[in-house]
């Protein structure tokens, strides 16, 4: 596959990136990544995707945008309330790039569904809301060893990780289980600061176009966190842990399985 | 004793147990943290037998989820 002229001028910035180049825009123009959320944190990761040129971008979400969704969820506008947010999503992401392809998956991740789902792709942006689905797509990840960022935002806070399954330290390392259920904060008390999921989510986009180009260093074994009251950036080193249900020496969770949903039921939870 | 708590030098009474740091250190909900010792994840059933040292690095690591709730 060799660019055309108009795609030598509509990533021209990328192209006169010596790391990046010709061979590197062709690469992520060939590169599949999955977005398992089109919320917060897949608006942003979903619109710089589409922009780079990231050749086949997948989708994942059963809901529809909701107006509380608007404060964060970038992607989707104000005429999109009421619309799947896959088709909402897909929509801007052609309007951006019509180069790229988008699979929209019109579902909730589950034990039974997933690994179907993710195969087909190079990297997976974890953009979910709920613990089920992220120690889901952990464990998922692990065992299609397909490489992944994991990411999460709490009012003025956020934090993400890269892991590649079986060499560096995954979601299970750190938290072993879900949470309890008392121990979660129901949805009156917790917010969030809509731009912090756009900060987290571009950098999480930013280690997918790494991974796919093979570009510095990965945040492998560092959870980088963010307080943006502080304005402060700081990556915690965090081995990969022995005792690791999923990916430690003597492994408990031998098979894909759904963790119970923790707190309020998501029926009620605009997230 | 001096700890390193999320990158904080920290002067604490010497003899405290994780858990009773958690408390000291008005960690609202304990059971939404992982602690990190040491660049070892500590199990949470050790959190109470575990008395920490003068120098120790602790990190607390905190759930989050991803929309406007960490549900
Ligand atoms: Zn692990």
């Amino acid at each position: 596959m060799s660019l055309t002229e108009k795609q030598i001028e509509r990533y021209s910035r990328h192209i006169i990136l010596e790391q990046v180049g010709g061979k590197g825009q062709e690469k992520l123009l060939r590169s599949k990544v999955l977005i398992i959320g089109a919320g917060g944190l897949g608006a942003p990761a979903g619109l710089y995707l589409a922009a780079a040129g990231v050749g086949t971008i997948g989708i994942v979400d059963c809901d529809k945008v909701d107006l509380t969704n608007l404060q964060r969820q970038i992607i989707h506008h104000t005429s999109d309330v009421g619309v799947e947010k896959i088709k909402s999503a897909e929509n801007k992401m052609r309007a951006i790039n019509p180069d790229i392809t988008v699979q929209t998956y019109q579902t909730r991740v589950d034990a039974k569904n997933i690994s179907d789902i993710i195969r087909k792709y190079d990297f997976v942006i974890d953009g979910t809301d709920n613990f089920p689905a992220k120690f889901l797509i952990n464990d998922a990840c692990y065992f299609e060893k397909i490489p992944f960022s994991h990411a999460g935002i709490l009012r003025f806070h956020g934090q993400l990780i890269t892991v590649l399954p079986g060499e560096t330290t995954c979601y299970r390392c750190i938290f072993s289980a879900p949470p309890p259920a008392n121990a979660v904060p129901s949805c009156s008390q917790a917010g969030v600061l809509g731009v912090l999921a756009g900060v987290i989510g571009s950098l999480q986009a930013t280690e997918a176009i790494k991974y796919l180009l093979g570009l510095g260093k990965l945040l492998t074994g560092t959870l980088l966190t963010y307080d943006a009251l502080e304005m402060n950036f700081r990556a915690v080193k965090l081995n990969r842990n022995p005792n690791c249900p999923l990916c430690g020496g003597k492994p408990k969770i031998t098979e894909l399985k759904d963790e119970e949903q923790v707190v309020c039921d998501l029926k009620n939870c605009k997230c | 004793m001096n700890l390193v708590i999320n990158g904080k030098e920290t002067n604490i009474t010497a003899g405290l147990t994780v858990n009773q740091l958690l408390a000291q250190e008005n960690v609202q909900m304990p059971d939404m943290v992982s602690v990190e010792l040491n660049g070892q994840i500590l199990k949470r059933t050790k959190f109470d037998q575990t008395i920490l040292k003068d120098d120790d690095k602790v990190e607390f690591l905190y759930f989050m989820g991803g929309g406007s709730v960490s549900n």
